[in-house]
């Protein structure tokens, strides 16, 4: 038992949130060296291809994901254990002390770190009553006793501390909340085309432990157009200048609404949120087999492969008879062609082109099997080639056709941009964001209020005239002004020329910040 | 041509920034030994490379804003779009900030630190960051932008220049603590007034700081549709708010105060530096625009 609580103490010491902290810094650091799975998943393919010494050991304590590692939580759920610990006992310490008043005035007042004496003609009554009307004017609570004023001021620095505390706790609260209910789904849409709020039509989804599939809100979301510019002038040539895509959208009650979405402009239906995260080539094509018959017609979505949107698709027909097609190839917007070989030198469509390679082989059976969109699996299939034996592969531009060896065609009608939307909900967003403006409004308070006390006493001192004594203290480090307010309260009581004790000036080193050892 | 001007007025700034850190080093060499007390005259020479190292800050400081406005009028928009216009807009902070404790206080003494901040940092600048105007890339569209950035320029000049009272602090103490600061050590600020001080620019700077982040957040999530997605700039962030934190409770914990608690200001001060510098020149994420 007390071997337990000796642990909560310690736990819960000021020391051990410090050096929980300092642990904390340092092991988020890992996570923005290496790549982490959650945010860079082929990176961290790659990398554990390239070091793969490392990769085993890296990987067996969570160096690819650092965040949501064991020993990453065990170190936030202690801070988060030594916050509480610490902080709400403080809660009813000041519950308490809003309750108390403020304290009896010392009975030597000239023993307080500041303090003046004085005397005034006023009568004790007057001056004490002066004296708490000053006080209440700079915002003191007030005790008036017999022969004295309590003055107190500054309990809002507890409270934002506190505040802050809290926030904090919320902020993690609201976090996890979100990492449990939300969601985050990505989707190509080529332009003319539209997409429904359905897990089937996600190309990409991943959502928290307390998702349901019925969360999803009804959204569809018709991609009208998509447009990209890019800088055309020598600096930055290439570099992305705006993207918006024209969209119809319709939400729960059907209505049918047009908006423009740009980057930092989301569409928002309800509690859901759209962006555009990205943006490709989608070639328009139609292969017809040698009989005549159209195989296949439509736009295919290629994928950019560099920063000049070299992009990379199949075209599959596999209802081409009597032998299934396919072409595999390139679509560059912008084609040169000189002695690196084909590729894209500007991301934008200025001269577009594919260059392709035939596969065809006998007809695949349908095995109701998921294949890529975007790969060509090979196995059965051969690359077509000329009456001499030299495979076929070819350039072609938007508005030619090409005829092959066995009599079918492929026609590049047109291109169209697609865009990828990514659709999210984050129900806990709203507590983060909130809780981290409560957490800087509270460690405002804490940081600038400053407690101070003060004391005003008079009592009959020699002669006519009454004694006025006034000292304060202050509670906080960096506070200034302390001797001012001690000496302006004797001053309100009377006793307008007081003898000032241990004000800033006297006490030395710590105030005014500009004196210096060798002035006079 | 606006835009060359504006590299002009940045490349001068630089070099009279780096002939004020001249002049600063010649104010605290000219203190060795020619303690004030002793021989008025050597003290009055430290004043007077002081008084210059001033007036060519101010001139510097004149070139530099000159500078920052040009280099926004020739791009057309806030000069705030990538790593070189961050750093000559929050030099030009640290600047102004540094000859308003000057004028109010007489704070000459952090003249040398400053100065050199600025020469090395405008230097850097004009030769290792420097981009040619372009107009932004998309995910810098919006208000946020503004928000962002001018939260994190204005606390990180004030982390700086904590940063230069916290050193300076340990020095100082030092000093008083092996018999009595000699030279122009005597001239600075009683230790207790660094760490003082230190603490208010801190004070200040951290709330901001949060803000910075909780802006970035919020940013985040309209652009790229997440507020927080650990990339390298937002752990890095989130390292120097932590080191901070630990910064502000070890300045209220036994055996912390003082020393330690410098020390972690200073580690804060580096680890922002490493954000803002180190994370786009060494990793690659959301926040590497334009090459650097």
């Amino acid at each position: 038992m007390g071997t337990l609580r000796w642990l909560w103490t310690q736990l819960t010491s000021m020391r051990t949130a410090l050096v929980l902290l300092l642990i904390l810094a340092l092991v988020a650091i890992p996570g923005s060296i290496l790549p982490q799975r959650p945010v860079t998943p082929i990176r961290v393919s790659d990398w554990k291809r390239a070091n793969p010494a490392l990769a085993d050991v890296y990987e067996a304590v969570g160096l690819f994901d650092v965040y949501g590692s064991p020993w990453f939580a065990a170190v936030y759920l202690l801070l988060l254990v030594s916050l509480a610990g610490c902080i709400v006992p403080r809660i009813a310490v000041y519950a308490r002390a809003i309750r108390t008043p403020p304290p009896r005035t010392p009975r030597r007042l000239d023993r307080l770190p500041v303090s003046a004496t004085g005397t005034t003609t006023m009568d004790a009554d007057a001056a004490l009553a002066a004296g708490e009307a000053y006080l209440r004017g700079k915002r003191f609570r007030t005790v008036r006793t017999a022969d004295s004023v309590a003055g107190e001021r500054g309990r809002l620095r507890e409270f934002g501390n506190i505040v802050f505390h809290l926030a904090f706790v919320l902020a993690l609260a609201g976090v996890a909340w979100n990492q449990l209910a939300s969601y985050t789904g990505d989707v190509i849409v080529v332009e003319g085309q539209a997409f429904s709020n359905n897990l089937t039509q996600y190309d990409d989804f991943r959502a928290g432990a307390a998702f349901k599939p019925s969360a999803l809100e009804p959204v569809t979301v018709w991609v009208d157009g998509f447009t990209a510019k890019f800088e055309t002038g020598e600096v930055q040539r290439g570099a992305a200048r705006a993207f918006s895509a024209d969209v119809r959208w319709a939400g729960t009650d059907g209505d049918v609404h047009a908006q423009t979405v740009e980057v930092n402009q989301p569409l928002r239906v309800g509690r859901t949120q759209i962006h555009l995260t990205g943006h490709g080539y989608a070639p328009v094509v139609t292969v017809t087999d040698p009989s005549g018959h159209v195989a296949f017609s439509g736009p295919v979505v290629f994928l950019p492969q560099d920063g000049n949107f070299t992009s990379m698709g199949v075209v599959k027909a596999p209802d081409a008879r009597p032998n299934f097609l396919a072409f595999e190839g390139f679509f560059l917007p912008t084609t040169i062609v000189d002695d690196q070989g084909p590729r894209s030198v500007f991301p934008d469509a200025l001269a577009p082109s594919m260059f392709v390679n035939v596969w065809t082989g006998p007809p695949r059976e349908e095995t109701g099997r998921p294949e890529s969109v975007y790969s060509l699996s090979k196995e059965g299939l051969e690359q077509m080639t000329t009456a001499d034996g030299v495979p076929v592969t070819f350039k072609i531009e938007p508005g030619e056709y090409v005829e092959l060896p066995d009599g079918s065609t492929l026609s590049f009608d047109d291109w169209r941009r697609w865009t990828k939307l990514q659709i999210s909900e984050d129900p806990g967003q709203w507590l983060i964001i909130a809780a981290v403006g409560l957490a800087v409004a509270g460690m405002t308070l804490s940081l600038y209020v400053r407690p101070r006390r003060i004391w005003l006493r008079v009592r009959p001192g020699g002669g006519d005239a009454l004694l006025v004594e006034t000292g304060g203290l202050d509670r906080a480090e960096s506070s200034t002004g302390l001797g001012e307010d001690v000496t302006a309260l004797a001053a309100s009581a009377g006793a307008v020329d007081a003898a000032v004790r241990g004000t800033d000036e006297t006490r030395g080193g710590q105030l005014p910040l500009d004196n210096r050892e060798d002035a006079p | 041509m606006i835009a060359t001007y504006s590299s002009l007025a940045m490349v001068s700034s630089a070099v009279i920034y780096l002939l004020a850190m001249t002049a600063h080093a010649l104010e605290w060499a000219s203190a060795r030994g020619a303690d004030a007390k002793a021989s008025p005259a050597g003290g009055g020479r430290v004043e007077r490379f002081g008084r210059i190292g001033v007036a060519l800050t101010a001139v510097g400081l004149l070139s530099h804003i000159a500078g920052v406005v040009l280099r926004g009028v020739a791009a057309n928009r806030l000069p705030w779009g990538n790593m070189y216009e961050f750093v000559t807009s929050s030099l030009a902070l640290v600047a102004v900030a540094y000859l308003v404790l000057v004028w109010r206080r007489g704070w000459v003494w952090l003249g040398l630190p400053v100065t050199l901040l600025l020469s090395v940092g405008q230097g850097l600048a004009v030769t290792v960051f420097y981009v040619a105007v372009a107009p932004l890339v998309p995910a810098l569209h919006s208000v946020w932008f503004i928000i962002h950035i001018v939260a994190a320029v204005t606390s990180g000049a004030a982390f700086n220049l904590a940063g230069i009272a916290a050193l300076f602090y340990l020095i100082r103490r030092r000093a008083e603590a092996s018999g009595g600061a000699r030279g122009y050590l005597a001239r600075l600020p009683q230790a207790s007034a660094l760490d003082d001080f230190s603490f208010r620019v801190n004070r200040f700077a951290f709330p901001l700081w949060t803000f910075t982040i909780l802006a970035g957040a919020v940013w985040a999530d309209y652009a790229w549709g997440r507020f927080w997605g650990w990339d390298p700039k937002e752990t890095w962030s989130l390292v120097t708010w932590v080191v901070y934190a630990a910064y502000l409770h070890a300045r209220v914990t036994a055996g912390w105060k003082g020393v330690r608690a410098a020390w972690l200001c200073l580690i804060g001060v580096a680890s922002f530096w490493f954000n803002f510098v180190g994370v786009n020149l060494l990793f690659s994420g959301f926040h590497s625009y334009a090459g650097i």
